[in-house]
C-alpha cells in the first residue's frame, strides 16, 4: 500500500476541476492508455492574460489524479508567464509530497502545462523535440535531463521513478547511465572484479588450451580425431571435433564424459563443452 | 467500518479453530520435537499427527511432506533439487504466468548456478489456459524440471496438470507444481497425479503465515536447500515451526470438510458477484477461463480506468481487493500474467481481482456489488478516454513497447 499525504487523498478522493473547457486557450494531452496515466489540460485566459479557468481530465492512479487536481488549482488566477515556472517539484510539494515512485505523476502534470502552453502559443512542444530514449513510455533524452538537473537525480531507479524511462523494457537503461554522466560531468566509472578465486576468461582460455593440448589431443589423435577450441562465453567452452571424431556417432559421449570431465577437473568444475555448430 | 475481505487469493484469515490448537503451543507445550525427554516428545507427536492430516487432504504419504517456511521456499527447494539431482540437465520447462516465486527464480539460474540455464516459458492463450500440444512439443532429453502452477493467483484458471504430469513422467522429466492457490480449494489426489513435487502455503487456506509445505514424492531424487539439523529426516533444517504445523493441520482438516461447500456456496457468491458486474458496468471483461477455474476467483477488467484508483476507493467502503495494474505493484508495466494473456493495455490497467472465501456472505456480494459500479462511473467521468474518440496513443507520446 502507498502512503499517500492526506492532501493526495483529498485531492484523489475530491479532485477539483474536473472537466473540459470548451474552446479553451490551451489543451495539452500527454500520457497514453498504453502507458497507464493520461492527462488532458485545459486552460481558459481572461483579458489580462490571467488563466481564469482550468480543468482537467485524467486517467490513471490515485497520485496522477491528484497531481492533475492540484496543478489545476495552483495555476488558477495567475499569469501564464508565472505558470510556466511550475515545476514538477513544485506539484509534489503542494501535496505534501509524493512516494518516489510515484514522481512520475508530477512530472506529467508539468509537462501537460506545458503542452498546453504550446498549443496556446502555437509552438512545437519543446521537450518532444529530443531523441527518443525510452521507446515503452515514449520519453525523450531533453525529458530525461530535465528532470536530472532540476531534481538532482542520482541513479537511473531516479530517473524511472521521475520520467518512467527505463520501466518497461529496461533496452534504454545503458543509454540512462550515459546522460546520467553526461549532465553530473562524471566519467565512466572503472569497475574491478575483486571477486576472490575467479578466473578471467583470458585466464580460462589458456588453461583450456593447455588441458586440451597437454591431456586431451594426444588421446583423440589416437583414434585419428582432433578437437579445436572456438570460444569460451562464461563457463561455455564451445569446440570443434575434428578428423574421425567429426563423423563418430559416439562424439557426444567423449565431449561430455571425458573433454568436460578433464576440463572440469582440471580448470573450473562449472565448465559446459559443447559442440559449435 | 465493516471489512468485506475479498482478497483471499492474497492471504487469507486465520480460521479461529486454528488459533485455538496453535495457542498451547506457544505456551505450555514449548518443548523441541527432537528431544529425547517425554516434554519435548509429546510435541513431536503432534507434528506428525498435523502430518498425517495434511497427507491426507492431498491423498500423500505423511512421509512424503517436508514443512517449510513458505510456498516461496518450497518452490526453490523443489527446482534447485532437480537441477542438482541432474546437473547435466539444464533445460527448465515453465510458463509465463508463474507466480514471481518460480518466475523470478528460473529467471536467475544463471546467476545462482554460474551454469547456462535454457528456460522456456509456455504462452498461454487470450483466456489463460496453457496448449497441451506446445507443452508436449517443449520438453527435450535436457528436460531437468517441468514447472507449472495447478491454478493461477490472479485469474484461477487453472492447468492440466494431472495430463502434464504423466507426459512428463512418460518422458522421464521431474515435474512440480506450485498449488498454493489450488490446495483446500478443489480436490487433489496425488495418489492418481504422477507429479514429483508440490507446493503449498499455510496461509491461503486459513492457516498462519510463516509455514509451508513441500511434497516429494517417495523415490524422486531430492537435495535439501536449507543445510542443518536432522529434522525433517535432513529433508529440511531447522527447529520446525510447531505452532504454526499444528495449525496448518487443523485447517487442511478444515478445508477437506469444506471442500463442498467452497465448490458450491462460495463458487454461487462468485458467480453472483461477477454476473451482476459484467452486467451492470459496460466495457468490462472477465480476464481468465470462465470454467476451468477456481470456485472463489474472478478477474474483471473496467476499461479506461485504472486499477489503483479503482482499489482507494473501494478502500472507502472497507472493500479489500487488488489489482493487476502497473501503479499497484509501483512497476510500470501492468502484471505479466495479464500481459502474457494478450489483455490490450486499454484493459489491463483496469484489471480487479476479487477473490472469496467460505466467511464470504452473500450481504457482502451485494454491498460490493452496489458500491463497485458508481466507482468505475465516476472515474471513468473523469478518464479523457472515456467516450472519447481516442482509442490508443494521444499526444506526443509514443507507447511501442516490443516487451510484452
Amino acid at each position: 500500500m502507498w502512503e499517500y499525504t492526506d492532501k493526495v487523498r483529498d485531492h484523489f478522493m475530491n479532485p477539483r476541476n474536473v472537466g473540459e473547457i470548451e474552446n479553451a486557450d490551451g489543451i495539452g494531452e500527454v500520457g497514453s492508455l498504453a502507458c497507464g496515466d493520461a492527462l488532458t489540460l485545459y486552460f481558459k485566459l481572461d483579458d489580462t492574460g490571467k488563466i481564469a479557468d482550468a480543468k482537467f481530465k485524467t486517467f490513471g492512479c490515485a497520485s496522477a489524479i491528484a497531481s492533475s487536481s492540484a496543478l489545476t488549482e495552483m495555476i488558477k488566477g495567475i499569469p501564464l508567464e508565472e505558470a510556466e515556472k511550475i515545476t514538477n517539484q513544485d506539484i509534489a510539494e503542494y501535496l505534501g509530497g509524493l512516494p518516489k515512485e510515484k514522481m512520475h505523476c508530477s512530472v506529467m502534470g508539468r509537462e501537460a502545462l506545458e503542452a498546453a502552453i504550446a498549443y496556446y502559443r502555437g509552438i512545437p512542444l519543446p521537450m518532444a523535440e529530443g531523441e527518443v530514449v525510452c521507446e515503452c513510455f515514449g520519453v525523450t533524452d531533453l525529458e530525461v535531463k530535465r528532470a536530472i538537473e532540476e531534481n538532482k537525480l542520482q541513479t537511473v531507479e531516479e530517473i524511472t521513478n521521475f520520467t518512467k524511462a527505463g520501466g518497461g523494457c529496461g533496452k534504454c537503461i545503458p543509454r540512462l547511465e550515459e546522460i546520467l554522466r553526461e549532465v553530473r560531468h562524471e566519467a565512466k566509472p572503472l569497475i574491478l572484479d575483486q571477486r576472490p578465486g575467479r578466473l578471467t576468461t583470458l585466464q580460462k582460455i589458456k588453461r583450456i588450451e593447455e588441458v586440451l593440448e597437454r591431456e586431451v589431443r594426444p588421446a583423440l589423435r589416437k583414434d585419428g580425431g582432433d578437437i579445436e577450441l572456438i570460444d569460451v562465453d562464461g563457463d561455455f567452452v564451445i569446440v570443434s571435433l575434428r578428423g574421425a571424431c567429426g563423423t563418430c556417432k559416439k562424439s557426444q559421449t567423449t565431449l561430455k564424459e571425458y573433454v568436460e570431465k578433464k576440463l572440469r577437473e582440471q580448470v573450473l568444475d562449472t565448465l559446459i563443452v559443447e559442440e559449435g555448430k | 467500518m465493516n471489512t468485506v475481505y475479498m482478497d483471499n487469493n492474497a492471504t487469507t484469515r486465520v480460521a479461529p479453530e486454528v488459533v485455538e490448537v496453535m495457542l498451547p503451543y506457544y505456551s505450555d507445550l514449548y518443548g523441541n520435537p527432537s528431544s529425547m525427554h517425554t516434554f519435548g516428545g509429546q510435541v513431536g507427536r503432534a507434528v506428525e499427527e498435523a502430518r498425517g492430516r495434511i497427507a491426507s487432504l492431498l491423498g500423500a504419504r505423511p512421509d512424503e511432506l517436508i514443512f517449510t517456511s513458505c510456498g516461496t521456499e518450497s518452490d526453490s527447494t523443489a527446482i534447485l533439487s532437480a537441477l542438482q539431482s541432474f546437473p547435466e540437465k539444464r533445460h527448465i520447462v515453465t510458463t509465463r504466468v508463474e507466480h514471481p516465486a518460480v518466475k523470478n527464480l528460473c529467471e536467475s539460474l544463471d546467476k545462482l548456478t554460474g551454469h547456462k540455464h535454457r528456460i522456456t516459458q509456455l504462452p498461454v492463450n487470450s483466456d489463460g489456459t496453457l496448449d497441451l500440444a506446445l507443452y508436449e512439443e517443449s520438453l527435450s532429453d535436457e528436460t531437468a524440471i517441468v514447472s507449472a502452477m495447478w491454478a493461477n493467483n490472479e485469474t484461477g484458471v487453472i492447468f492440466p496438470i494431472k495430463e502434464m504430469a504423466e507426459i512428463a513422467k512418460s518422458r522421464g522429466i521431474l515435474f512440480h507444481t506450485d498449488a498454493v492457490q489450488a490446495v483446500g480449494k478443489i480436490p487433489i489426489n496425488l495418489s492418481q497425479v504422477p507429479i514429483d513435487f508440490l507446493s503449498l502455503s499455510g496461509h491461503k487456506l486459513h492457516a498462519p503465515k510463516g509455514i509451508g509445505v513441500l511434497y516429494v514424492r517417495k523415490g524422486t531424487p531430492f537435495v535439501p536447500f536449507i543445510i542443518g539439523g536432522h529434522q525433517e529426516h535432513g529433508r529440511r533444517g531447522g527447529t520446525e515451526n510447531v505452532a504454526s504445523i499444528v495449525g496448518l493441520g487443523k485447517a487442511c482438516d478444515m478445508a477437506a470438510k469444506q471442500m463442498q461447500d467452497e465448490n458450491t456456496r462460495v463458487k454461487a457468491l462468485r458467480d453472483k458477484l461477477e454476473d451482476g458486474l459484467l452486467a451492470s458496468i459496460p466495457h468490462a471483461l472477465l480476464n481468465g477461463h470462465k470454467t476451468l477455474r477456481l470456485p472463489n476467483t474472478t478477474n474483471i477488467s473496467f476499461e479506461y480506468v485504472e486499477g489503483e484508483a479503482i482499489l482507494l476507493h473501494l478502500d472507502r467502503f472497507g472493500i479489500c481487493a487488488s489489482s493487476g495494474s502497473a501503479c499497484t505493484s509501483g512497476s510500470l508495466e501492468p502484471s505479466h500474467v495479464m500481459r502474457a494473456m494478450g489483455v490490450p493495455f486499454t484493459a489491463a490497467h483496469g484489471s480487479i481481482r476479487l477473490s472469496l472465501s467460505v466467511y464470504n456472505t452473500e450481504a457482502e456480494v451485494d454491498f460490493v456489488l452496489e458500491k463497485l459500479p458508481p466507482v468505475i462511473a465516476q472515474l471513468r467521468e473523469m478518464s479523457p478516454f472515456w467516450k472519447s474518440e481516442h482509442k490508443g496513443k494521444i499526444g506526443s507520446s509514443q507507447c511501442k513497447c516490443s516487451c510484452s
